[in-house]
């Protein structure tokens, strides 16, 4: 299959556009209303109607960094404009092409980042529990145990870090588009931090099992969290044994075990085929059968993947029709994982999710067969699905057009961005915060489905008051080490003219893309005393409170969406 | 494409646009719904036990497949045991403070309810269950919103509340729910001058008809009616005490729009970790510790509201139950049926409501689940038509009840 350049698709669908003159204001065709021709030639035989008008130019651009990255900063349209839309994207699919070196720099404070499991467990031990039996007795007061167990010492820490780390990461990274990946993917394997020895096993897994892999091949990001003790401990398949099963030594000597089908249910529910993809329950069980024996060495003390044949269910397994023959052992694993990244019910799972990422809620049907089509040619490769959609033209299409809603964490990444913003890693922790209060506490999402991507679940009254109140606290520098750089924002706009004030926040912040009304509503703001105050002696030319203007578009409905 | 949701929100703002729905209104509106009924909908999210929950003590196929999560059978005067109900069932003894309720008769138990539907997918059946509609994904509103929906129109932004950082599925629709996490934050911090909140509120004010736009509008509705009326410092009363956990949290603040008067018709809670898929314990334990804040948060509930409790009902829920036999884990995987619970004004409680299937290996469903005998629609249009006033047709389409009613309700 030829691959085209964005600006290509465009160039195709500008032409299509042009050709039906009538169409050319409206904003609102749909796909399948068969009022658009497909641009002849320009798609393979799984093409169906087009999806509508495309967009152009600089909104091209716009459209590129509000999806492929974490929000536009101040100057990012104009240096794509200069590289080109189609080579950014380029570089943004080849991640490891780009110099990222000042943000790990900023990472550096965030040890335990890099720290193998093995030492976080030695780092931040169990607290003893005869501890908690003499504070529960009163023997010792919340005082004294603070003292003697500091927050520092405690495995909360690893999370911490790690929010930390997100935050700065989407804020700063050069590495867009992986930064935006590796939080899809972390939300598809999801892994809840609050759980057990998760705590100190989630920073090795984003680290071990999902980075790595968040550009490479589908399939390994499935093996590698099969393999990951986080992975194993969330979904209880580190205790998943043959029926009949007795723990031979440790703590749990003597005791009986048996199947758990927690991990192969999800496995195939969320992680691969999707909860329509055609398994029974029977499937089901016998995955959970082939997977007995992938547990956790020493969960401990040294925390990695083992497999204890004793454990494993040794009988043959059918998995959708597959046999799989008796006496496989860890293979029997890596068998059904093979099965599973192979089946077209995957692809399109796979696709649908990413094309609701990328284009819109409701992701347009051909294009997911076009994703799937891909998945299924490139052996599940992750980068030839996303070029697959970033020259769609639905990708480019007035329908996809500003039509997702941030999620939260979205929000505040994507807020400071556009402010000039920079954060430290401290400053990194209490954006994590804020990102908490509307809605999406990183690495918490206790159930395995990960945070939505769907925007109707985040839009609600409360979560939109913790929204405006976040860029009220942010334009006006009330989050500390996270500096914005509102002066440089405004810089030539004369601050006693607050209409100049307001045009050039409105074009670094949103780029000029507020609607008419946004834009009136905010000028008559300007006429509020304590937008435009006085100056302190009362009589001097009006000073516009460019903080406050700035939370104002930064709290607007226009700036939630991407 | 627009959603039922989208579309909705954006035609109902478009006639308070028109309307204007002056401040007037909401206080005459306000002043009207003061006797108003409010459903309050819990649910257990991650499928909930309702072997241990109401454990059926009396049936002899329950503590042999459960060697190490069985609970003792209740012995009077033992109150560290289950705590029997009528021979045949107890509540979990972590639930203790329930008792009282059962014995008041004011809480009833549904046992063996659950979905027709099969699936053992925690995502596909809490759709089902709060869209109200078994096996139909398209169902873009939620059953909750629709019985708001179908109850005369009122100016107040408060018909629907849940207490979450999202709106649940079960709101979404054409009832104008709001959702918030905190009645205390609920507004634009703004410092000293209110020049923030009304820049924000004329940006959401524009005729745009989208979502953002639609929440924004009632957001501020709703900003300004809880500003009035200072409902987050209405203090428990009658000496409640309510756990300081989320479902605690969650219901505590309920009652507080219920006593400040704001027209609150349907209010939701959620509460999480119920998957007990490892070590789910017994007597003690990661389940006990769940019931613990589960039961003291609703009998805190019931205890605050006190004699506004005769215009509440609370309905639990959860998206099924849990199967029969423990697991190789000393916990449980996905089943089928399980309990649920009504309490509150005319809840004819004291009783366990449905149809016992047993535990006996023939009658488990498919060999492994407690069976579904009373369809948790039956329950829950009983619950609506009887204490809301709404019709059936419109709130579970597609049901045609199989059982005679459960009579739950006086």
């Amino acid at each position: 299959m030829s691959r085209m350049t964005p600006g290509s698709v465009a160039a195709t669908l500008m032409g299509a556009a042009l050709g039906l003159g009538v169409l050319g204001g409206c904003t609102t065709v749909k796909a399948g209303d068969g009022q658009v021709a497909a641009p002849s030639g320009a798609r393979g035989p799984s093409v169906g109607a087009a999806p509508g008008v495309s967009i152009s130019g600089d909104r091209q651009i716009l459209h590129a960094l509000s999806r492929l990255t974490y929000g536009p900063r101040p100057g990012d349209l104009e240096r794509v404009r200069g590289t080109g839309l189609s080579a950014w994207i380029d570089r943004q699919l080849r991640p490891r092409t780009i110099d990222d070196s000042a943000t790990e720099q900023a990472l550096v404070e965030l040890t335990t980042l890099r720290m193998p499991i093995s030492e976080a467990l030695r780092e931040f031990p169990r607290p003893d529990p005869k501890l908690r039996a003499q504070i529960a007795s009163g023997e010792m007061s919340r005082q004294e145990m603070l003292e003697r167990y500091p927050v520092e010492k405690r495995p909360a820490r690893i999370a911490v870090e790690l929010q930390a780390a997100k935050v700065v990461r989407a804020v700063t990274s050069e590495r867009q588009l992986e930064e935006v990946m590796v939080d899809f993917w972390f939300n598809h394997f999801n892994v809840f931090a609050g759980k057990g020895d998760v705590r100190w096993y989630v920073a090795a897994y984003e680290r071990e099992a999902i980075r790595p892999y968040a550009m490479g091949r589908f399939a390994d990001l499935v093996r590698a969290t099969a393999h990951h003790p986080a992975m194993l401990f969330y979904l209880d398949n580190w205790l998943s044994a043959r029926p009949g099963f007795t723990v031979p030594a440790g703590p749990n000597r003597g005791r009986k075990a048996g199947l758990n089908e927690n991990y192969a249910r999800e496995l195939m529910e969320l992680h691969t085929l999707g909860v329509d993809g055609g398994y029974t329950q029977k499937d089901v069980t016998e995955v959970a059968r082939a997977f007995t024996g992938w547990t956790i060495d020493r969960p401990q003390t040294d925390g990695h993947f083992i497999f204890r044949p004793a454990m494993h269910d040794t009988g043959e397994k059918i998995v959708l029709g597959r046999r799989i023959p008796a006496g496989g052992g860890r293979d029997d694993g890596e068998r059904v994982i093979e099965i599973l990244a192979r089946h077209p019910a995957t692809a399109r799972f796979v696709a649908t999710k990413l094309v609701r990422r990328f284009v819109s809620d409701t992701p347009p049907s051909a294009l997911v067969t076009r994703v799937a089509g891909t998945y299924m040619s490139t052996d599940g490769d992750i980068p030839a699905m996303l070029r697959t959609i970033f020259e769609s033209p639905e990708f480019f299409s007035e329908d996809a057009y500003r039509a997702k809603i941030k999620k939260p964490f979205e929000f505040v990444a994507s807020a400071v961005r556009a402010l000039g913003g920079r954060t430290d890693a401290q400053g990194g922790m209490a954006l994590a915060r804020a990102s908490a209060e509307i809605g999406e506490p990183l690495y918490q999402a206790q159930p395995p489905t990960g945070y939505t991507d769907r925007g109707e679940v985040w839009v609600n009254a409360g979560a939109l008051l913790a929204r405006m109140n976040f860029a009220l606290g942010l334009a006006s520098g009330r989050y500390p080490h996270v500096s914005v750089e509102l002066p440089a924002l405004v810089a030539g706009a004369d601050p006693s003219v607050p209409a100049a004030v307001l045009d050039r926040l409105l074009a670094s912040i949103v780029a000029d893309q507020a609607g008419p009304e946004t834009r009136a509503v905010l000028a008559a703001q300007l006429r509020e005393p304590q937008i435009t105050r006085l100056s302190p002696d009362d009589r001097g030319p009006a000073n516009t409170d460019v903080a406050k203007l700035a939370a104002l578009v930064i709290g607007s409905p226009e700036f939630q969406r991407r | 494409m627009i959603t039922r949701r989208t579309f909705v929100k954006a035609g109902g703002c478009a006639l308070v646009a028109f309307a204007g729905a002056p401040r007037f209104l909401l206080r005459t509106a306000h002043a009207a719904q003061a006797s108003g009924k409010v459903l309050v909908a819990v649910f257990q999210r991650g499928a909930v036990d309702g072997l241990s929950m109401v454990m059926p003590h009396g049936d002899p196929g329950y503590a042999g497949v459960r060697p190490s999560i069985a609970l003792q059978p209740p012995r009077r005067g033992e109150s560290e045991r289950a705590a029997d109900l009528d021979g045949f069932f107890a509540f979990h003894p972590a639930l203790a403070p329930l008792v009282p309720l059962w014995s008041n008769r004011t809480l009833a138990v549904v046992h063996a309810c659950g979905s027709p539907d099969t699936t053992r997918s925690h995502f596909d059946a809490q759709d089902y269950m709060e869209t109200g509609t078994p096996g139909v994904k398209a169902t873009t509103d939620g059953w909750l919103a629709r019985a708001v929906g179908t109850r005369p129109a009122k100016s107040t932004p408060f018909r629907a509340v849940a207490i979450g950082p999202a709106l649940p599925r079960t709101l979404q629709g054409d009832a104008g729910a709001i959702s918030m996490q905190s009645l205390e934050r609920f507004d634009v911090r703004a410092g000293s001058d209110g020049a923030a909140r009304t820049g924000f509120e004329s940006l959401y004010e524009q005729g745009v008809r989208d979502l953002l736009h639609g929440t924004g509008r009632e957001t501020f509705e709703a900003v300004k009616l809880l500003r009035k009326v200072e409902a987050s410092r209405i203090p428990p009363a009658n000496g409640a005490e309510y756990p300081r956990a989320p479902l605690g949290e969650a219901l505590r603040q309920i009652a507080q729009l219920i006593k400040a008067n704001v027209g609150l018709e349907v209010a939701f809670a959620d509460m999480l970790g119920w998957d007990t898929h490892v070590g789910q314990g017994a007597e003690r334990g990661q389940l006990a510790l769940r019931f613990r804040d589960f039961g003291a948060a609703l009998a805190a509930f019931d205890q605050d509201l006190g004699d506004k409790m005769s215009d509440v009902v609370v309905l639990t829920m959860s998206e099924f139950g849990r199967t029969v036999a423990e697991n190789g884990n000393r916990g449980t995987d996905h089943g089928h049926a399980t309990a649920m619970l009504a309490l509150g004004g005319g809840v004819r409680g004291g009783r366990v409501y449905g149809q016992w299937p047993g535990l006996g290996r023939h009658q488990l469903f498919d060999g492994r689940d407690l069976a579904v005998t009373t369809d948790f629609r039956t329950l829950f249009s009983e619950v609506a038509i009887r204490h809301l006033g709404v019709s059936a047709a419109p709130l579970f389409p597609g049901f045609r009840p199989t059982q005679p009613p459960l009579g739950i309700l006086a």
